[in-house]
């Protein structure tokens, strides 16, 4: 087998960390497949990447473009249709991000090439490349085969392989000619906006109590929100809570919210789904009330408590504030 | 202003037990109840707003069972006009990409300004199936769309993609297009009493492989880039100490636990 090649993600001047997680498993696939590991940069006033990048691949590519400065998937499925055809890469690797799937979907079938999304391992069965992903959000995986095929492409989960210490590799930096003929025709970037700020940052908060889907009304908030005052932390929540405008989007708590560290974190009726996961797990001590015993939130979680939430969180709120 | 929406009839996990098929390749569906896919209904609503601002149609399409009639309805019974449902024996297997190219084959021959979908179903979370139709019907598309702006209809749609950390990107994007549409972008109405009695009456246009003009082997397992091999339960990790006993005990064990690590 071949190459692997890693698309390196960045937005603003600054790596995105899923780029360097996957040069690590990469790595390790490389040399599995016998073959080389490349980083493939796509951008303008890159520079300053490509060192860093040489450290944990044998070769980054890079196609410097004013055009490229910020994502645009109709440039970049034209910049990587053309290398991928070129090069042919036996996997190639792109980050599961807004980015990573606004452009893996419409790469691989314009290549005709076999297409696992949103991987979290990967394992090979006699040679043959496996892809393992989550299902039914989180509660079950799958070992997913591709077709047999020259190239493959996989996008993998941001956070799913942490970095390791590793040797650097010391890798050349090849700069390749864009082919980009022209401006995009069809879709442009036109800026970026920032999340509004809200009265109260979560991040600063040492003490968290969030509430999920589990809390089923509006109404019902109020329980959680006596919890939090007699615990003396801030209100939190995960997307469905915020997706039903029951709390502000600055108190979310995830992959597309806010990513928190605190002393405490108390999930009250959150099942744990991966993105919300990733916002929350470095949390020093959880504590999750479910009462689903198969809810993935158990698994991060240092005290669980298996049992209906409307139960236990006004006994729990009483002896705090006896307490 | 013509809108297709794709939309996908999947069981509700998040709360129940899931048990794997003796296949292991599928769960046990029985005991599971099914409804339309939580991103979906955010679409069906985004096309609502703007039939209800600029006029025009809403289609409603899936790839499904009879069972996927209820969710069919139910966006009838919120306002979309017509419904298709494509249904065939050999679909059974298709992955994303032989669900896209299914779909294709109902919509290459029809006039919209956009399709929309879900930006991925709650079961198997691919996330595909959007921008490979795109790709296929040969038109522009975006993902994880949060907000949406038609700058002038028929021509140009100016939306918000929800990147991570609360950051969104914009981007103007030629119609027609695909959009796949995030949670969170709209409230979701539902469907009155009237529009639920309307829509038991109305029709759903069926199709299978022959109508759509497909070969066998373009679609289901023949059809498809990947397969799914083999479902597992997660690995137990260190799971969390479970605390035992009534909710008056639990909450006192924990208190005590708190305390002494110093957190409360």
């Amino acid at each position: 087998m071949g190459d692997v090649f890693v698309l390196v993600e960045h937005r603003r001047g600054e790596l995105r960390e899923v780029t360097l997680e996957m040069l690590g498993k990469g790595r390790e696939l490389a040399e599995q497949t016998g073959g080389s590991l490349k980083a493939v940069l796509l951008g303008h006033g890159v520079d300053a990447f490509a060192g860093e990048l040489a450290n944990q691949a044998r070769e980054v590519l890079v196609i410097e473009d004013e055009r490229l400065e910020n994502f645009n998937s109709e440039l970049y499925q034209k910049v990587l249709a053309s290398l991928l055809t070129e090069r042919k890469p036996t996997l190639t690797l792109i980050g599961h991000t807004a980015c990573g799937m606004d452009l893996a979907p419409g790469l691989a079938a314009e290549l005709n090439l076999p297409l696992a999304t949103d991987c979290i391992g990967f394992e090979f069965e006699d040679g043959s490349l496996l892809a393992i992903r989550e299902m039914y959000g989180g509660k079950l995986r799958a070992k997913v085969s591709f077709r047999e095929s020259k190239q493959y492409m996989a996008t993998v989960r941001q956070a799913a392989f942490p970095l390791k210490e590793i040797e650097p590799l010391r890798g050349q930096i090849v700069a390749l000619d864009s082919p980009l003929a022209e401006e995009a025709k069809r879709k442009k970037f036109i800026e970026y906006v920032e999340a509004a700020v809200g009265d109260v940052d979560i991040t600063q908060s040492e003490i968290i109590v969030a509430v999920g889907r589990g809390i089923k009304e509006q109404e019902n908030l109020e329980i959680v929100e006596k919890l939090a005052g007699a615990v003396g932390g801030v209100l939190a929540g995960s997307r469905p809570v915020i997706d039903s405008g029951w709390l502000p989007p600055d108190r979310q708590v995830g992959q597309s919210g806010k990513t928190v560290k605190p002393k405490l974190y108390i999930a009250v009726g959150i099942s744990g789904a991966s993105q919300h996961l990733a916002g929350m797990k470095a949390s020093d001590t959880i504590v999750a009330i479910n009462k689903d015993p198969n809810a993935p939130i158990f698994n991060v979680a240092t005290y669980g408590i298996v049992d209906d939430l409307f139960k236990v969180v006004p006994a729990l709120t009483e002896q705090l504030s006896g307490s | 202003m013509d809108t297709v929406v794709c939309v996908k009839h999947v069981p509700e996990t998040a709360e129940a037990d899931i048990v794997i098929r003796g296949d292991e390749r599928g769960i046990e569906e029985k005991d599971l109840t099914f409804d339309i896919n939580e991103a979906d209904n955010y679409a069906i609503e985004e096309a609502l707003l703007w039939k209800e601002k600029f006029g025009g149609s809403i289609t409603v399409i899936t790839v499904g069972p009879e069972d996927a009639n209820m969710t069919v309805r139910m966006c009838m019974a919120k306002g979309a006009d017509k419904a298709i449902r494509l249904d065939d024996e050999r679909f059974e297997g298709s992955d994303s990409y032989a669900i896209a190219k299914i779909l294709h084959a109902a919509l290459k021959d029809m006039e919209f300004d956009v399709v929309l979908t879900g930006i991925q179903a709650s079961d198997d979370g691919h996330g595909q199936v959007g921008p490979i139709l795109a790709q296929l019907l040969g038109i522009p598309h975006a993902a994880y769309v949060i907000e949406t702006e038609i700058v002038e209809e028929g021509k140009l749609a100016r939306v918000h993609r929800e990147l991570e950390g609360g950051l969104h990107d914009v981007v103007e994007i030629e119609l027609p297009a695909v959009l796949t549409i995030q949670t969170g972008i709209n409230e979701p109405r539902y469907a009155s009493i009237l529009g639920i009695r309307k829509a038991t009456k109305k029709e759903i246009a069926l199709s299978g492989l022959d109508d759509l003009g497909l070969q066998e082997a373009e679609v289901g397992e023949a059809g498809s880039k990947t397969r799914l091999e083999k479902l597992f339960l997660p690995p137990v990790g260190e799971r969390a100490q479970i605390l035992e006993g009534s909710p008056q005990e639990v909450s006192a064990e924990l208190i005590g636990l708190l305390k002494d690590k110093g957190v409360i």
